[in-house]
């Protein structure tokens, strides 16, 4: 089981979770977040203050999938949240160890 | 004596200031209920309502003019009596309320807004503290010592108290029928709206300084330091701009305004405040930012406003509020209200506009804060001189305020490096000085203005006439102003914070500060969400 976690910018979320919702995956969560990559930010005046805005807002969703769906999940993500210009984010893969529904105690690959 | 102090310095401070301020109201209180009986003086405000039967009417004249009068030969004239209007009364109640209004909510929001989130809560209960404290005080003695006669050598600059809790104020047939004249001959509204319109411009000023060192400074200092403020530097202030026999009183004995204010004598014109309530505040709010010190992280981190929409909001509430505080400064409806109505439009847009057009010249952008900093610095500027500068005297006055300001608060402000806030000396100060200036030049009939009416003349045949116009003379009197009221605010202040840093600390700890005020002072958040 895998975990693949995406940066990705905000205006792309639905794009890639229809993408995901094609693929058979059943949830996601989504975290609101500030970072910066090669994408600089800009800069903010408030009278005689300058500030120079170094985060900009994304998002990263993460999304629990089997090993076998991995790679086309990754693949998905990519298509969908590339823009092509600077900021688009990146993806990263890891192993999970141990996954259980809550509500039923199901265990790994029944609870994803 | 270091250890009494360090002591106070710590918690118990609380418990001991709590006490304290508990036993003091209640002294006030029985000796209020014992003056309040008591004292009847007549000041040289205040005069009795003219009885339709008129014979009462002159004898009601003050004291101070029937001695002269009575010296003098027989052909002192006599004033007719004073009548009030409704409408007169009503315009200035409801001037009191646009003022209140102005400082809360307006300037709760406009400051709260440019402040980080974290400290949201607490500039919106500075505010309103001072509201009420100030109230308060300003009904039991502040009202007295700043719009009464003084006496000796001290009455040109503070007053006396002949108003204590308001005494006398029910007049002596018991139906608080006391007059207070206006700027017109004969013509009066009611004392108790004059104390309340006059309240709310002692509470705004006291909460504007406040711009100066928000985000540090402690509440519990801050309460002290809004009496010692209000008592030592506005209402001597005030005394000295606005304190005056008015018409009848210098119509019947030109010599009585001698015991008017010592500014008022130099003949300084100051229509809603200029100096009284901005020059003041930002010169307080510079002392105040350089006692206080800078805030942790500043230049080094961001501090961007919290809240550009309730700024917004906050300064359009000031702009709508701003036509009680200017036009309401006419005591009565008459055509200078207009006047002063129709500059507090036109020299705020001006400068709103001018600031903007500015700031996109040489920033890059027009922001809103740019936008609304202007029109807040137009206002400033068009109060001294409202209800005097012709309406194209005042959009000039807009338009020049604006980039001087934004030179202030941008280039010089970040070379000297000074941390005031919110900008009270680089808009209020600033502002309130080219305003005060300004008036003196915008009065001039010939450039439009009002003139500057001579009252002595008031009960010949041909009435009110004009004194001639003079730009040495009248820049020479409002020079004299602005230096005073630096000067007198700027050692005042700085008497204040001296002794309150010494006795009480001024600034909250590294951890409080960087905590945020909200928590630390008030144990609460502006914002849940």
């Amino acid at each position: 089981m895998k975990l693949v976690m995406a940066i990705i910018k905000p205006f792309k979320l639905d794009e890639v979770r229809e993408a995901l919702n094609a693929l058979g995956v059943q949830g996601l969560t989504v975290t609101e977040v500030k970072g910066y990559g090669r994408q600089k930010g800009h800069t903010e005046i408030y009278r005689g203050a300058e500030y120079a805005v170094n985060f900009l807002p994304k998002l990263k969703i993460e999304v629990a999938v089997t090993t076998e769906l991995t790679d086309k999940v990754v693949e998905a993500i990519a298509t969908k949240a590339k823009t092509g210009q600077i900021g688009d984010g990146k993806i990263f893969v890891y192993s999970i160890d141990q996954v259980v529904r809550i509500r039923t105690g199901e265990t790994d690959a029944d609870a994803l | 004596m270091r250890d009494v102090l360090s002591r106070l310095k710590g918690e118990r401070l609380r418990y001991w200031g709590v006490g304290a301020t508990l036993l003091i109201l209640a002294l006030l209180g029985m000796a209020g209920f014992v003056a309040a009986g008591g004292m009847n003086t007549i000041n040289a405000y205040a005069q009795e309502a003219a009885a339709p039967a008129a014979t009462e009417a002159p004898a009601a004249a003050p004291a101070e003019a029937a001695a002269p009068a009575a010296e003098a030969p027989a052909e002192a004239p006599k004033a007719p009596p004073i009548v009030v209007n409704k409408a007169d009364n009503t315009w200035m109640m409801v001037s009191s309320l646009l003022v209140l209004f102005m400082t809360v909510p307006g300037l709760a929001l406009f400051y709260g807004g440019l402040v980080r989130t974290k400290n949201m809560a607490s500039v919106l209960t500075q505010v309103f503290m001072i509201q009420c404290l100030v109230c308060v005080l300003w009904f039991i003695y502040g009202y007295s010592i700043a719009f009464t006669g003084g006496s000796g050598v001290t009455s040109p600059f503070i007053g006396g108290f002949s108003r204590l809790f308001l005494s006398g104020i029910a007049g002596p047939n018991g139906d608080f029928n006391t007059i207070v004249e206006t700027f017109s001959l004969s013509v009066g509204i009611h004392e108790l709206i004059f104390v309340c319109f006059e309240m709310t411009f002692a509470a705004i000023t006291t909460a504007l300084v406040i711009g100066g060192f928000v985000e540090r400074v402690k509440f519990g200092t801050l309460c002290v330091w809004t009496v010692l403020w209000l008592t030592f530097v506005y209402c001597p202030i005030a005394h000295m701009v606005w304190f005056w026999p008015g018409p009848t009183g210098i119509a019947v004995d030109p010599t009585s305004a001698s015991t008017a204010g010592f500014l008022w004598q130099k003949g300084a014109l100051d229509f809603a405040g200029g100096s009284v309530v901005h020059i003041d505040a930002g010169i307080a709010g510079l002392v105040g930012a350089l006692f206080l010190g800078k805030r942790i992280g500043y230049r080094s981190e961001a501090m961007p406003p919290h809240s550009m929409t309730l700024a917004m909001t906050g300064a359009a509430i000031l702009w709508v509020g701003w036509f009680g505080f200017n036009a309401g400064s006419n005591l009565e409806g008459n055509q200078y209200a207009a006047l002063a109505m129709a500059n507090t439009f036109i020299a705020t847009a001006a400068a709103g506009f001018s600031w903007m057009i500015f700031e996109w010249m040489f920033k890059g952008k027009p922001s809103l804060l740019g936008l609304i900093s202007g029109v807040v610095a137009g206002l400033v500027a068009v109060t001294p001189a409202s209800g005097f500068a012709g309406p194209m005297g005042a959009l000039v006055l807009g338009l020049i305020v604006s980039p001087i300001c934004l030179f202030m608060v941008t280039v010089v402000k970040n070379l000297i490096g000074y941390d005031d806030t919110l900008d009270v000396f680089g808009v209020h100060g600033v502002g309130g000085m080219v305003g005060a200036l300004g008036t003196g030049i915008l009065v001039n009939p010939k450039l439009g203005g009002a003139g500057i009416v001579d009252y002595s003349t008031c009960l010949t045949p041909k009435g009110c006439g004009v004194v001639a116009y003079d730009l040495v003379t009248q820049m020479t009197a409002q020079v004299t102003d602005v230096i005073t009221v630096v000067l007198w605010s700027g050692i005042g202040t700085a008497i204040i914070f001296f002794i309150l840093k010494l006795i009480f600390g001024l600034r909250v700890t590294e951890d409080k500060e960087r905590e945020g005020l909200d928590i630390s002072e008030h144990g609460e958040s502006a914002y849940h969400y």
